[in-house]
């Protein structure tokens, strides 16, 4: 299969549509571990990025200088922890995508694993420590098995997105040990991790783009 | 949550405009980012530049800072989130004077990677030196023994003071991050929140809290705190901020300390000065002296009710420091 810019540009602002829609609810749920400003916060940096790709990225179609652009709009918007985060996976997906203007299936879950690899290590969690890691890694460790295994990408990415909601779940009953929130304890306990809910929607919303553009 | 705004997305640059036109005499804008803040007066040659930030809502942190004897710049974040790279590379270019320029902010995961990757670009591309100094002053944050894995709260005061106070004195940068950190290493923060603040964006209350309840060891970004209890006079609350901090920072008969009582945004003075009474009472009966004391806010958490009591253990190095003379916006000592 083949991912053109145009639709990559269009998974970006399918993000941004759907941050929009849970903003209030991500922002609920950092209410019981943080600030409350999570999704006030993704929105900021989405709609960063939507502006981005309506003017300076809006007849561009190399990929990687997209990814640069919106990684680099992401973090001027939002500072915060999420900017840098997000950021430095943007800026590593950029590296794999470079002069690509139409991405094939190895493009694709390269992209993911530089994207979150590089989220990895900026932040440094680990799994189980109640963050956005909690949903990206299993997501990209399953991601990698099955593209391995021999899986096509779309059915490989598909598992890894069950991978990441089942991590995302699991972060309910985690004690925060990253950011603000380990400052509660075990008082963090019985909440879903904000970033990891809005990491999902990220990975969910890529499925859907490819799934359609498979159909089209 | 009623609040005096226009479009709650433009708050922050819309405070920075009011803040800016207010202040001169003060402070700047820079053109190349408006989050970027610095001194409009000459500061001396060869001074080294004191760059302290965060996020917004902590007013009159940081911006109210900027001023002669303290901080030559901020980088001013959105509300309760750390500052891009970009302001605070900007800031850093503004007022390096070739000695290199000193980072100071709270103990926060995002601060300390917007901040890590300034002071990267300002090494790489404009050879600039820079030395960090986190904040960690938050009793209630980590046990003992954990001490620079604190957050930072209102104790930054101390610690930005200082920096501000070395710099100005015309020391080298070795010496202005040594003074910043003995600062940070002699402060002890302990607060308690009465009711949450709400953000302007989504006007919810940052967590919920009974009318009879209190919360011991609150953050200063509306986080709930690590305890919570009944409501308390505040000659009981004031023994046990107190208790808590002595407890961590033992002080011997006859040492002195700086005081400070920070009102969380909402507290008001009359409650503050009924704290610090309670405090000084209980000081002058342990036979310590009380060198310098602050009581007012100084770094707030937007609305939220409550307050926090800072003790800084003076040496003469740190008696001195305090006394440094300081003209800002928001904090003047003569």
């Amino acid at each position: 299969m083949h991912i053109t810019a145009s639709e990559f540009k269009s998974f970006l602002h399918r993000v941004t549509l759907k941050v929009e829609e849970k903003k209030d609810d991500l922002s609920e749920l950092d209410r019981k571990l943080g600030d409350g400003d999570h999704g006030v916060t993704m929105s900021l940096g989405w709609q960063a990025i939507e502006e981005k790709l309506h003017t300076d990225l809006k007849d561009e179609t190399d990929c990687g200088y997209i990814c640069k652009e919106v990684g680099k709009a992401f973090i001027n918007a939002v500072g915060s922890s999420v900017g840098p985060l997000y950021a430095t996976g943007f800026l590593r997906g950029s590296r794999v995508l470079q002069n690509k203007s139409e991405l094939t299936d190895d493009d694709l879950s390269a992209f993911w694993v530089a994207f979150i690899d590089g989220i990895q290590q900026k932040g440094k969690a680990e799994i189980g420590e109640k963050t956005m890691i909690d949903t990206f890694m299993p997501a990209r460790n399953t991601l990698q098995e099955r593209i391995t295994a021999g899986d096509p990408f779309e059915s490989a990415f598909e598992k890894a997105v069950q991978a990441g909601k089942k991590g995302m779940e699991s972060t309910r009953d985690l004690i925060s040990k990253k950011g603000r929130s380990s400052r509660l304890g075990s008082r963090s306990v019985g909440h879903q991790d904000p970033g990891a809910t809005s990491a999902y929607l990220m990975l969910e919303v890529f499925l859907s783009t490819v799934r359609s553009a498979q159909r089209v | 949550m009623k609040k005096l705004i226009n479009n709650p997305q433009h708050v922050v640059d819309e405070m920075i405009e009011g803040y800016v036109k207010a202040y001169p005499e003060y402070i700047k804008q820079r053109n190349e980012n408006k989050r970027s803040l610095v001194t409009s007066r000459q500061t001396p040659d060869n001074k080294v530049g004191v760059l302290i930030g965060g996020g917004s809502g902590h007013e009159p942190a940081f911006m109210g800072y900027i001023g002669d004897g303290f901080a030559d710049g901020v980088a001013v974040g959105n509300i309760f989130a750390s500052p891009p790279p970009d302001p605070i590379l900007e800031t850093t270019k503004a007022i390096d004077k070739g000695t290199g320029v000193i980072y100071l902010y709270g103990n926060y995961a995002g601060d300390i990677m917007n901040f890590d990757m300034a002071a990267e670009l300002a090494d790489l591309e404009e050879d600039i030196r820079v030395e960090t100094v986190l904040v960690t002053d938050d009793v209630a944050s980590v046990a003992k023994g954990g001490e620079d894995q604190r957050r930072g709260i209102a104790g930054g005061f101390f610690v930005f003071k200082a920096a501000g106070a070395a710099a100005a004195k015309g020391l080298p940068l070795s010496e202005v991050v040594r003074i910043a950190k003995k600062a940070n290493s002699h402060t002890r923060t302990m607060g308690v929140a009465l009711s949450p603040c709400s953000l302007p964006q989504t006007g919810e209350p940052s967590f919920e809290l009974g009318e009879s309840e209190m919360e011991i060891g609150l953050g200063i970004h509306g986080e709930p705190g690590v305890e919570r209890g009944k409501v308390q006079t505040a000659n009981d609350v004031a023994d046990r901020l107190l208790k808590d901090i002595l407890h961590d920072m033992p002080l011997e008969q006859g040492e002195r300390v700086a005081v400070l009582v920070n009102g969380l945004g909402s507290t008001s003075r009359m409650e503050l000065y009924l704290m610090f009474r309670r405090i000084e009472q209980q000081l002058n009966q342990k036979q310590i002296t009380i060198h310098r004391s602050y009581v007012g806010d100084y770094i707030t958490s937007l609305e939220m009710g409550g307050c926090s009591l800072t003790l800084m253990k003076l040496d003469d190095e740190l008696a001195d420091i305090v006394d440094y003379p300081a003209d800002c916006p928001m904090f003047v000592q003569k």
